[in-house]
């Protein structure tokens, strides 16, 4: 009982000794965030540049074994973290097929893991819209001749909007993911270390105060991006319809 | 480049689940004053419009362009009954429609569609904001952006206003004087009337009777056409 009574006290402090370290701009703290910005969103581009794509080729091409094709995408949208860490760790380990490369324990293996991670999300969200703007668009393309690679384009660009939404989740599962870069990177203190992997650290070794400012941050990024998103979306579909 | 006219369709049948769309139709579409089809909902024209743009395949029979099957469609476009509009603005969706055409100088072929379709001053404005009216006008300017020999127009006017519908009769017409050859549907006898150098009748997918408007208006051929233009039900 004495300890629970002691529990919101103790709490308390450390949301003030959170907030003084965001405040005063601890280097740590910021050390961190920037790796796990630059690790999302290098993952999210990554798996954008591949996801996109493949999800709209999955939509305009017809080809035996589709519908397969489309459920695997779409179950593989629920990869577990470890998993992938666990694979990624094996393809990097020493003795795995690129562990010449040296990539383990490094930003980079973190970026591979979560690009794998990210990349069914944004493929499959990229297929459906691709998949419904072509119900719109077909005779419309096909009567103004357009050809393979321009209607692909032309879906992509006219579904930009949407494909948004896409990224979007796909950065929301890199920025909260956990379990497949403490794997591959390590949580190496001041180079593999992000968000995510210090706010387990920090709270299996009791203390709050940083893994509660970088809580707060990470939560903050996640709406400033989604608010960023969503003012570029309205703005855009303002000039474009 | 050669032209895609004559369009001839031999005998060409379309089916689809179970249904005979079109009944071996023979037709030849040529240069000259706007071709009107007729007809009730469900009598062909759409899908005779689509299968001599290229969109739908016969099951039987077979069509050719300029003389020549399998022909692109680059020398013929199509309007639909509900156009898609890019999500793009007014020019960029006749720029986009340059692009594609392979068209020169777009700038200022912009600037001359959207004078003809009366749009000049929505050049920027979102096109899925536009109204019907302005869309259809705009999904002319689009067709016309490859230069066709032939536009396809399928009801153009449908669920439009009678002030829309002027505009777009106008510039139909105006098309037509351009040396453009339009084959329209609608089952508005009224734009018939307006519109059409001649008149072909659709009924179940067969072509009843096909003669200049005059005389088709006046002095029909079949009783068909003669209940058709008597308001009478076709069934």
């Amino acid at each position: 009982m004495g300890a629970q009574r002691g529990e919101p006290g103790r709490s308390m402090q450390s949301d003030a000794s959170a907030l003084h370290l965001i405040l005063t701009g601890d280097p740590a703290l910021f050390a961190i965030v920037r790796l796990s910005l630059f690790v999302s969103l290098s993952a999210v581009t990554a798996a954008a540049l591949i996801g996109v794509p493949f999800g709209a080729m999955i939509a305009l091409t017809p080809f035996r074994g589709r519908e397969v094709a489309i459920v695997l995408l779409n179950a593989m949208m629920g990869l577990p973290p470890v998993v992938v860490g666990l694979a990624v760790y094996l393809l990097l380990s020493r003795s795995g097929p690129l562990g010449a490369l040296g990539l383990l324990f490094t930003p980079p293996a973190m970026i591979i893991a979560q690009t794998i991670l990210v990349t069914p999300i944004i493929a499959a969200l990229t297929r459906q819209t691709i998949e419904d703007l072509w119900a719109e668009y077909s005779d419309e393309l096909t009567a103004m001749n357009v050809g393979g690679l321009d209607r692909v384009a032309t879906l992509i660009w006219d579904g930009r909007f949407s494909l948004v939404v896409a990224l979007l989740a796909g950065f929301g599962r890199a920025a909260a993911e956990v379990g497949a870069i403490i794997i591959v990177g390590g949580n190496i203190d001041g180079f593999t270390r992000t968000m995510t992997t210090a706010i387990a650290l920090e709270t299996s070794k009791g203390d709050l105060s940083l893994a509660i400012g970088l809580g707060i941050v990470l939560i903050a990024i996640v709406i400033a991006v989604n608010a960023l998103a969503w003012v570029a979306r309205r703005a855009g579909e303002k000039i474009a319809g | 480049m050669t032209s895609d006219l004559p369009i001839r369709l031999q005998a060409v049948s379309v089916h689809s689940g179970g249904v005979t769309i079109l009944d071996r139709v023979t037709l030849e579409i040529d240069a000259g004053a706007p071709t009107v089809l007729i007809g009730p909902n469900g009598s062909g024209k759409t899908s005779l419009l689509r299968a001599a743009m290229g969109l739908l395949s016969p099951n039987e029979g077979c069509i050719t362009w300029g003389g020549a099957g399998s022909v692109p469609p680059i020398r013929r476009a199509l309007v639909f009954q509900r156009p898609t509009m890019l999500r793009r603005s007014v020019a960029g969706n006749l720029s986009y429609a340059l692009r594609i055409a392979r068209v020169p100088q777009r700038a200022r072929r912009i600037k001359e569609l959207l004078q003809m379709v009366g749009l000049a001053a929505f050049a920027k404005r979102p096109a899925r904001r536009l109204s019907g009216g302005e869309q259809q006008r705009l999904a002319l300017a689009r067709a016309l952006a490859r230069d066709p020999d032939v536009l396809f127009l399928d009801e153009p006017t449908t669920s439009l206003d009678p002030a829309s519908t002027q505009a777009i009769e106008e510039i139909i017409r105006g098309i037509a004087r351009c040396g453009i050859k339009v084959v329209m549907s609608t089952h508005d006898l009224g734009e018939a009337q307006r519109i059409a150098g001649e008149i072909i009748l659709l009924h179940r997918g067969r072509v009843i009777e096909r003669a200049p408007a005059e005389a088709f208006l006046h002095s029909p051929k079949t009783p068909e056409a003669r209940a058709f233009l008597a308001r009478e039900l076709l069934v």
